[in-house]
């Protein structure tokens, strides 16, 4: 076997070979006598220790170095002591600032003023600088400091932790540390270090070397090698789990690529008056270019606008002046509901007419809010409706705990809430097996009769629906704090590397 | 309000029953409608005899009045309120309009420095735009500011009373000691008005000496000639009998409770007297209930029906799933979409997450692209929210930037497969034309110790692999395809090249010069034609430094929806 060794490991094994008990006492002094780079020494031994070549014990030190300025507080006093003494002999009248400078110097003024009036040796009076103590009154701690240090050899235990800290933030002392060892035989020593194998290769195949060859210890606790290969999004490993999750449960995907959507989609068809506050500015992004709906499906418009104005289908409408300038304008969608609303409008109007149908989505919405750590002016909103005939809120109940059980959340509480446009609604509230707490989980509802009647569906035709926003879930799944690190150029590529796969089925197996 | 109804549910006290009094004479407000119109057409009144004010009672009795300016009211565009204090005022009432210059009066004290000061309408507008203490009113000035006219209450001698939607007058202040309350509400809105006006009294009338009694107020709306149009008794204190099925109500929540037993929840709720009636067809049975002025929200008879579900309690409901016999189904293009992010991530690339709203600079200005037509918001509370993307790359770009401390040595990659929204005014969705339309998109990026044009050029072609589009002819007969060429699987009739792309393209400007690509697809639905479906190169110089990134960098962006 070959004999591959660095300079370094070379020297050490044969200063080491004049007897058992040969030692290197400090490789820095040893180091600088044999004109070796200490760092390249330091690395040798550990090498060499490693296949237990030398044993080798830390002579490591730390100690703190006085800077120049600190060297000459120590022969001259400090600066505040300096500037004390010239305003004590300038008597009770004092000295102007330009005259203490020209005096005792533009540093030495600056830093022992500042500290006279901090230590409040010092007062102003009028223009000029006026001394409160007298010298005799006052002790020159820094001094008496850094006297201590420098007479136990810069040693950490000389002062107190504030002392340094002081000290260090007046950039007089500085931390120096030293490596270095004392080394000696170890129990596989040889003058010549014979480098183990430290792994199997493909010449060792052909040859039949790996029959002789040594080879080095493995190491089982350092980590494993990245695997490399690309990473998904954690947000969307979880839109493609709750996807499979709608699919399953026999759910149709709705096709929600349309961000820009008009009022009328938006509000007016799911029966939200124009008056509304969710449609003022500071909810809604309205757009400028393109601003106006060119085209809607009149006849559809016109029974919306009769049922916001006079009602009918049993309702008494909001009685209001519809307008349509306010349904024209364009918008960036807020929920998805925008695109259910076209999927129940062509649902009623297809050829052969109605036929019960389950539908989801998870798409974007956009909001105008102020964005903090948990909003985003953008988010995705999961969105599961079923209409069928003479469905009920049992039936809602029942579709939302089977949905919910499915990412783990068993317990679930219904509270009464208001929406614009579903009648009865419910607030989702369900206990987290991850947060060990009740939180609220979703929004739910029936679409109100005025919002179904007008796109044509029959009258016992009824639509049941839940919504919850896929953020939420995906922070508490990943454990992230703020929803910037999820969702936005500031997400750390090494979080989306480190995210388990998605799966929910884990979550009540305690 | 609260605690009554709480009261009412335990049975510890009968609903309320508001009556309107009947005066001996009854105070009038005369609506000079011509000139109204042209600003604030209605006015609804009311007036509280012996209200007693503690400070609680007063307190509550502004905070109701705000609440509602900030809702029902909309910042008061609909409705606003205006109390005055009835013993320092005196009838008949007028609603009228005037010139700005030609109206003066001594509004409520708004700033220290004007308090008993008149102002003309115009003066005083200016006033409040611009007065530093005067903030909390400002925002309403718009309403009215470019009016020819402004809405004025007055009373029997011309004084102004309010100056509606700002401010009231100062003479008719409340105070703790006012006992007797004249309310009017303007509005654009009547049945605004009507809900405002209604909420007011029937919360307040409560403290009356006579709790629950209402002194109505007749409003005349006169014309130009001095005609009576219109004559109203207000508040409208509106109480409906609303019926509902008892089937319906049991079919719609899913429950199965008796007649009796419903009418008896409704009682409970302040939806009472309840009784039940025989329905239109002689045999079903309906629950009839009496809807209070409070309950402006009960439209329709789901409204009922809701409020007995909440009476029966939501979590007392017995659960079920639907019968309904469906399939699932994916939107194909999301399908492609999911199955190309699971390859591309196979093939070394990270996926990113991008906000779809940028700057003008990020989506073109950075890029080197001239500003070209997108979708722009109008109002964003962001200003870095100025367009919908027109393009992915500046997200990834972006997030290169925010990754810097990562190890580019080997190479870092990002992938994004997501919308962009580009103008259209023909895009048709259920008969709906926006004048906008999304485009799915993929947007791969490499950045390293080199460009990387080369892997990100193979990504193209995996890609195109993948979604089996086999190479032209000509395109790859340089390089040697070895025996893997032989397993492709494409379409018939499906091919694609590239091509270098030239200086003058509107693509170009993003790539350094001679290393930008088009991508050209031949399919079916194309005709037989060469149609550009992205371009991929090296990131110019000046583009990287716009995202402060620090290395070499390649891209592409494919719009994915002609390769469905």
């Amino acid at each position: 076997p070959k004999a591959n060794m660095s300079a370094e490991e070379a020297a050490i094994l044969t200063h080491l070979s004049s007897g058992p008990d040969a030692v290197i006492e400090d490789t820095l002094t040893w180091s600088g006598q044999s004109k070796l780079d200490h760092k390249a020494v330091v690395g040798a031994v550990k090498s060499l220790q490693t296949d237990a070549y030398v044993t080798a014990s830390d002579l490591t030190k730390s100690y703190f170095d006085l800077s120049a300025e600190a060297k000459d507080i120590l022969a001259n006093g400090s600066q505040e002591i300096i500037v004390l003494g010239a305003l004590c002999e300038a008597g009770e009248a004092g000295i102007s600032m330009p005259d203490l400078q020209a005096k005792v110097g533009k540093n030495v003024c600056k830093i022992g003023m500042g500290n006279c009036m901090k230590n409040k040796w010092a007062k102003k009076d009028g223009g000029n600088l006026v001394a409160t103590k007298a010298l005799a009154d006052v002790s020159d701690e820094v001094q008496a400091h850094l006297k201590a240090l420098a007479d136990a050899g810069g040693s950490e235990s000389a002062v107190d932790a504030k002392t340094v800290q002081a000290l260090k933030r007046r950039k007089l002392i500085n931390l120096v540390t030293l490596k270095s060892y004392r080394v000696g035989r170890g129990e596989s020593y040889a003058p010549v270090r014979k480098k183990k194998a430290a792994d199997l290769t493909k010449e060792m195949l052909d040859s039949g070397a790996w029959k002789t060859t040594e080879f080095k210890q493995y190491n089982f606790q350092t980590l494993g090698e990245k695997v490399g290969g690309g990473y998904l999004h954690p947000l969307l490993k979880v839109r493609a789990e709750f996807r499979n999750i709608l699919l399953e449960m026999g759910f149709h995907e709705m096709p929600t690529n349309k961000w820009v959507e008009s009022s009328f989609w938006n509000f007016d068809s799911l029966f939200q008056p124009q008056s509304h506050p969710a449609r003022d500015a500071h909810d809604t992004f309205f757009i400028k270019e393109p601003s106006q709906t060119v085209s809607l499906p009149e006849d559809y418009y016109d029974r919306v606008k009769t049922m916001h104005e006079v009602g009918g289908s049993g309702s008494i409408g909001y009685r209001y002046d519809f307008k349509r300038e306010e349904t024209l304008k364009n918008l960036l969608r807020t929920h998805t509901t925008a695109v259910s609303s076209q999927m129940l409008y062509k649902l009623a109007n297809q050829e052969g007419g109605f036929k019960p149908a389950r539908y989801f989505s998870i798409d974007r919405v956009f909001r105008n809010e102020t964005m903090d750590a948990t909003h985003l002016c953008e988010f995705h909103q999961v969105e599961g409706l079923v209409a069928d005939y003479n469905l009920s809120l049992g039936d809602l109940i029942g579709t939302i705990e089977t949905f919910f059980k499915k990412i783990g959340i068993e317990k679930l509480r219904f509270k009464p809430a208001f929406n614009p446009y579903t009648e009865p609604s419910m607030e989702i509230f369900g206990y987290h097996p991850d947060l060990k707490q009740w939180t609220e989980i979703g929004n739910s509802g029936m679409f109100r009769p005025e919002m179904l009647a007008p796109m044509g569906l029959p009258e016992n035709v009824r639509v049941i629906a839940w919504g919850l926003s896929l953020e939420r879930p995906t922070m508490i799944k990943y454990r992230i704090k703020n929803i910037r690190d999820l969702f936005g150029h500031k997400v750390d590529m090494s979080r989306t590397r480190m995210a388990p796969v998605c799966r929910f089925d884990d979550l009540n197996t305690e | 309000g609260l605690s009554r109804s709480l009261k009412i549910f335990l049975g510890d006290m009968d609903a309320p029953v508001y009556q309107l009094t009947a005066p001996d004479k009854m105070e009038t407000m005369t609506v000079q409608q011509d000139a109204t119109s042209t600003v604030r057409p209605f006015v609804v009144c009311a007036i509280l005899r012996d209200v007693a004010f503690t400070p609680e009672r007063y307190a509550s009795f502004i905070d109701l009045q705000d609440q509602l300016h900030r809702n029902l009211c909309r910042q008061r565009t609909l409705v606003a309120i205006g109390t005055h204090d009835m013993d320092a005022v005196r009838g008949p009432f007028h609603y009228d309009a005037r010139c700005p210059d030609d109206i003066e009066f001594v509004p409520l004290k708004s700033s220290d420095d004007t308090a008993g000061q008149a102002f003309t309408g115009r003066t005083l507008l200016e006033h409040y735009e611009t007065h530093p203490d005067c903030k909390h009113l400002k925002p309403y000035v718009p309403i009215i500011k470019d009016s020819s006219l402004y809405p004025v209450v007055l009373d029997n001698e011309n004084v102004v009373l309010s100056l509606p939607p700002i401010i009231n007058g100062d003479r008719s202040k409340i105070t703790l000691d006012t006992k007797n309350v004249f309310i009017e509400c303007t509005a654009t809105d009547l049945t605004k008005a009507n809900i405002v006006l209604d909420t007011v009294v029937t919360m307040f009338s409560e403290y009356c000496s006579q709790p629950f009694h209402i002194e109505p107020v007749r409003v005349n709306y006169v014309d130009a000639a001095g005609t009576t149009t219109k004559s109203d008794v207000t508040p409208a204190l509106s109480t409906r009998r609303v019926q509902a099925g008892v089937d319906f109500i049991n079919s719609l929540i899913g429950i199965q409770e008796t007649a009796e037993r419903m009418v008896e929840l409704c009682n409970k709720i302040q939806l009472g007297p309840a009784t039940l009636e025989v329905g239109p067809d002689g045999r079903q049975q309906m629950l009839e209930v009496c809807v209070p002025p409070t309950r402006s929200d009960i439209l329709h008879p789901v409204d009922i029906a809701e409020d007995v579900g909440i009476a029966y309690g939501y979590n007392n409901i017995v659960k079920r799933v639907p019968h309904t016999n469906t399939v699932g189904g994916e939107q194909p293009l999301n399908k492609l979409g999911d199955l190309l992010r699971d390859e591309i991530g196979r093939a070394g690339y990270t996926e990113v997450l991008t906000h779809g709203l940028c700057s003008v600079r990020d989506n073109f200005t950075a890029l080197r692209k001239q500003i070209t037509a997108a979708v722009s918001l109008s109002n964003p509370a962001n200003v870095e929210y100025e367009v919908v993307r027109t393009t992915l790359l500046p997200g990834l770009l972006k997030t290169l930037q925010h990754n810097k401390s990562a190890s580019f040595t080997a190479g870092f990659k990002l992938f994004e497969i997501s919308d962009v929204v580009l103008p259209d005014d023909r895009h048709a969705i259920t008969g709906t034309v926006v004048g906008a339309r999304n485009e799915r998109r993929l947007c791969a990026v490499y950045a390293g110790p080199t460009s990387g044009f080369e892997v990100i050029h193979g990504l193209v072609d995996r890609v195109l692999t993948l979604t089996e589009v086999a190479p032209e002819e000509e395109y790859g007969s340089n390089s040697t395809k070895g025996d893997e060429e032989k397993f492709r699987v494409a379409r018939e009739g499906w091919c694609y090249t590239i091509r270098e792309l030239t200086a003058g393209d509107a693509d170009a400007g993003t790539y350094f010069p001679g290393r930008a690509a088009e991508i050209l697809l031949t399919s079916p639905s194309t005709g037989g034609e060469r149609v550009r479906i992205g371009t991929f190169g090296i990131l110019h110089p000046e583009v990287l430094s716009a995202f402060d990134v620090g290395y070499p960098a390649s891209c592409l962006e494919i719009n994915l929806e002609p390769l469905m």
